[in-house]
């Protein structure tokens, strides 16, 4: 039998009696990062990293039963050997590791290689069997270092100030608002949060992180306070009755589909920013050559597709059906939740 | 090349259309290259370069310079959704050294190929690509592929010219018009404000009508307003000057060759533009529109086609007359123009587009009702003081076509899409029942709202059978009543019948695929149409 199967609920290791990122409810669940489609609630028993324990708490209730790992820490489970290793995707992501009877297969979650300068880098883990995401799992998907989109982006941030206008993002509260509020310029206006994402960033400052304070966009602020600034915001919050007090304003996404114009052009936004917290074409590749890997699972995106281009370049891929597609409309809701 | 490539990736960032006119204007302005600026023009007016290099060399050769294969290439498009992007996206990166060219140098260069051979035309085509910026190489691209669409609607186009050049947008219009290309023709040639008897093929923009947005206008007084068919043909613009004739389709392409018939008209004595429906016409009665598109399709016609399937030119407005343009001129007036010079017509080609009067809105609409047996697609409304308009315009004529047939049908197969629904599933198979099977009987891909599709999209992703490249066969579940202007006989179709013009109107969600309709029901359908 080996190490992990995949059943209805979710990846499930039968030896260990444990489920990673499940979709039902189980006893045990292993949680790789706390975006809501990995991690769901209603499990007996959670076990993470550390670091995405604070804001599992916060989003799933103070009360769930949860293990804090440190990377690299190996628990025991029934004979397995579990460990956490850093996926750089957000804050407190990890690859799950599991070992039994000297076969390793790890689990990748969600991932990039790229160092976002907040999360700890993606470290690589050799393995017998890679279990990898492949959201951008297409030859067409391929980023710049993300300097260069910060630059365009607060190039953006600077017209718009010249314009006399302020300048909206569109970003998820958890991962590309912190990637965002730490690497713009703040030299060249104010920068405002939305409630939603200040609460995330103060529960990340609660546990270490040095997260850039917003200010606070209070009802009695006057239009004028806003001028040529950034506001950072959900995007539940775009198009709602919110954004009328920031008077003229231009907004944008930034997120890896951004890099088609179609789908840019359905979101009707005016910019779109090519950067993602998932790994490109590119990054997946070299991720999956390095662990070493003869045996790979293909998930969460493209996967026949990409399964197809592992097994001509000698890998032996398959592909796992997962409840969470990892398809472009909902992944953008994810990272984005963007309104249609 | 690149100041084009800006101008495009700025009209990209923004939705507004003031922004975009301004865009195009300033464009105009600082780009000092006339050829570029003709080529801008022409590009956004639907005028594109002739295709050298075909679509499959230019996959082939950008997979092999990426390295993936040709497969990973296909199913990337299919859901990026546009070819010229794709490539963009997929060629590795190149160390840009050579200066690129102007992009009229590119276009006009490409041209040049058209008997090369391949091996010229790659060398061609990779050079390009390695001179380029990403952005560049996806215009480029639309360039060679002539799929050129950007959001510049005409209007937008002919506002920035005509803040460019000061001179009014309907004079503009006017010029845009008609066979002039960049290769050939210079800006002062095209541009020509004071002899515009230059060129005496050139046709005036046609007026279009809106759909009467709603029935009970009151507005709609037989006092002030005559109707007319909305015949089921091909709007033309028929121009004798100077002993020549010469057809304009309405997309403004030359077709006076496909439609010899209207060459008697050279011996008329008086000069005329007309503006009128070119239709199938036999022993006295329009033909079905499907025999007209046999014509179309031929650049000469032979005598046996055109004995056939003979065309005549229902005329429904005079625009000029003898070297007078009375398009000021209100509508009754031109009428009673138009009537002078059908009397003095030879040759029996033109016909004269008869007025309806009414008496009422409500009688019009049984006179409405009729319009199947005069193989027309509704009426037409027009203002009898109206003047004739450039362009699309609100007010002075309105179109009001008879109800769509309908028809419940089952979705079994989907495709993704183009464009703005890149990687959604937007294009449809449906089929009706025969017995206890489906049977595939027409394709529609309008009709659904983003939403809609979002909602099919995951349907398809958990229903899928079996896929065929890009299409996916899916299971037999949901339900969508279908809408179309026609229904004829096909040999062609597996269902043996073909509709005109399907599209989805709307979801029925409350139907299973058991209460779909069948394939008799539409037969019947046919033979009551006929």
């Amino acid at each position: 039998m080996p190490l992990l199967e995949f059943s209805e609920k979710g990846i499930y290791c039968s030896q260990a009696d444990c489920f990673i990122d499940p979709w039902r409810p189980v006893k045990k669940a292993l949680i790789t990062h706390a975006h809501s489609d990995h991690a769901r609630s209603g499990h007996t028993q959670y076990i993470a990293t550390k670091d995405s324990v604070p804001v599992l708490k916060h989003r799933l209730g103070s009360f769930i039963n949860i293990l804090g790992l440190n990377y690299g820490e190996k628990i025991l489970i029934n004979g397995v050997s579990v460990s956490f290793h850093p996926a750089g995707h957000i804050i407190g992501s990890a690859q799950i590791r599991l070992e039994y009877k000297g076969e390793i297969w790890v689990v990748s979650g969600d991932y990039k290689l790229e160092h976002d300068g907040i999360s700890i880098p993606f470290e690589t883990v050799k393995c017998h069997t890679f279990i990898t995401e492949s959201t951008f799992g297409l030859p067409s998907f391929r980023w710049q270092q993300q300097k260069t989109v910060f630059d365009e982006i607060n190039n953006w941030w600077n017209k718009n100030k010249e314009e006399g206008k302020v300048s909206i993002i569109a970003a998820y509260s958890l991962g590309k608002a912190q990637r965002i509020i730490q690497n713009i310029d703040p030299s060249i206006g104010n920068i405002y949060t939305h409630g939603a994402i200040e609460n995330t960033h103060e529960v990340l400052r609660r546990q270490g992180y040095n997260i850039k304070q917003g200010l606070k966009v209070e009802n009695h602020t006057k239009q004028d306070d806003f001028q040529g600034s950034m506001i950072l915001a959900p995007p539940s919050a775009i198009g709602s009755a919110w954004t009328k007090k920031f008077g003229q304003y231009e907004e944008a996404i930034v997120s890896g589909w951004m890099a088609v114009r179609g789908i840019r052009r359905r979101r009707n936004t005016e910019r779109g920013f090519v950067l993602s917290d998932h790994a490109d074409w590119d990054g997946l590749n070299m991720a999956i050559k390095n662990t070493g890997a003869e045996k790979v699972y293909v998930t969460h995106g493209y996967s026949e597709i990409f399964a197809r281009w592992l097994t001509e370049q000698g890998y032996d891929a398959g592909v796992v059906k997962t409840e969470f597609t990892g398809d472009e409309e909902t992944d953008l809701q994810q990272e984005n939740q963007v309104p249609v | 090349m690149k100041r084009f490539t800006s101008l495009l990736l700025a009209i990209d960032q923004t939705t507004s259309t003031s922004t975009k006119t301004e865009l195009i204007a300033q464009y105009l302005q600082e780009e000092s290259l006339e050829k570029n600026k003709l080529w801008t023009i022409a590009l956004f007016t639907g005028k594109k370069p002739q295709r050298t290099v075909n679509t499959t060399l230019l996959r082939k050769w950008c997979a092999a310079e990426a390295n993936i294969p040709l497969w990973l290439f296909e199913h990337t498009y299919h859901i990026i959704g546009d070819l010229a992007e794709t490539i963009s996206l997929i060629l590795p990166e190149y160390n840009i050294t050579s200066t690129s060219k102007s992009m009229s140098e590119w276009i006009e260069e490409m041209m040049a190929l058209k008997n090369a051979d391949e091996e010229e035309k790659q060398i061609f085509i990779i050079n390009a690509w390695k001179s380029m910026d990403r952005p560049s190489i996806w215009v480029f691209n639309k360039l060679v592929t002539g799929g050129f669409r950007v959001g510049v609607a005409k209007n937008i186009l002919i506002k920035a010219l005509s803040m460019f050049t000061g001179q009014d947008p309907t004079k503009i219009a006017y010029h845009l018009t008609g066979n002039w290309t960049p290769l050939k023709t210079t800006w002062s040639e095209l541009f020509n404000f004071q002899d515009i008897t230059s060129d005496h093929s050139k046709p005036f923009p046609f007026y279009l009508a809106h759909a009467l947005p709603n029935e009970n206008i009151p507005d709609i007084d037989p006092q002030i307003w005559v109707a007319e068919w909305k015949w089921d043909g091909i709007r033309g613009q028929l121009i004798k000057r100077k002993g020549e004739v010469y057809l304009w389709s309405r997309g403004e392409e030359l077709i006076t060759d496909k439609f010899p018939e209207f060459q008697r008209l050279t011996s008329m004595h008086d000069d005329f533009v007309l503006d009128g429906e070119i239709v199938a016409w036999k022993m006295e009665k329009p033909m079905d529109f499907q025999k007209l598109q046999t014509r179309i399709g031929r650049k000469n016609p032979g005598k046996k086609i055109m004995s056939d399937i003979p065309v005549k030119f229902i005329a429904y407005d005079l625009l000029e007359v003898n070297g007078v343009d009375i398009r000021l001129k209100s509508f009754e007036e031109r009428r009673l123009l138009l009537e002078k010079i059908y009397e003095s017509c030879i040759g029996e080609v033109l016909k004269l587009s008869p007025l309806i009067h009414f008496e009422s809105i409500e009688t019009l609409k049984e006179v409405r009702n009729e319009s199947k047996n005069y193989q027309a697609e509704g009426l037409m409304l027009k203002r009898k003081t109206g003047i004739y308009h450039s362009g699309r315009k609100t007010g002075d004529m309105w179109k009001w076509k008879v109800d769509p047939f309908t028809i419940d049908a089952v979705l079994i197969y989907a495709q993704r899409g183009h464009g703005r629904r890149a990687n959604l599933f937007s294009d449809f198979t449906f089929a009706l029942w025969d017995g206890d099977r489906l049977l595939p009987f027409a394709k529609a891909y309008s009709g659904l709202s983003d939403n809609e599709m979002k909602e099919i999209t995951t349907f398809v992703r958990n229903n899928t059978i079996e896929t065929f490249g890009p299409v996916s066969s899916v299971n037999p579940k949901l339900v969508f009543e279908l809408a179309f202007e026609g229904i004829s006989n096909s040999t062609r179709h597996k269902s043996g019948i073909a509709v005109r013009f399907p599209r989805i109107s709307r979801w029925r969600k409350d139907k299973n695929p058991e209460d779909a309709d069948t394939l008799k029901h539409i037969k019947e359908l046919l033979s009551d149409s006929e």
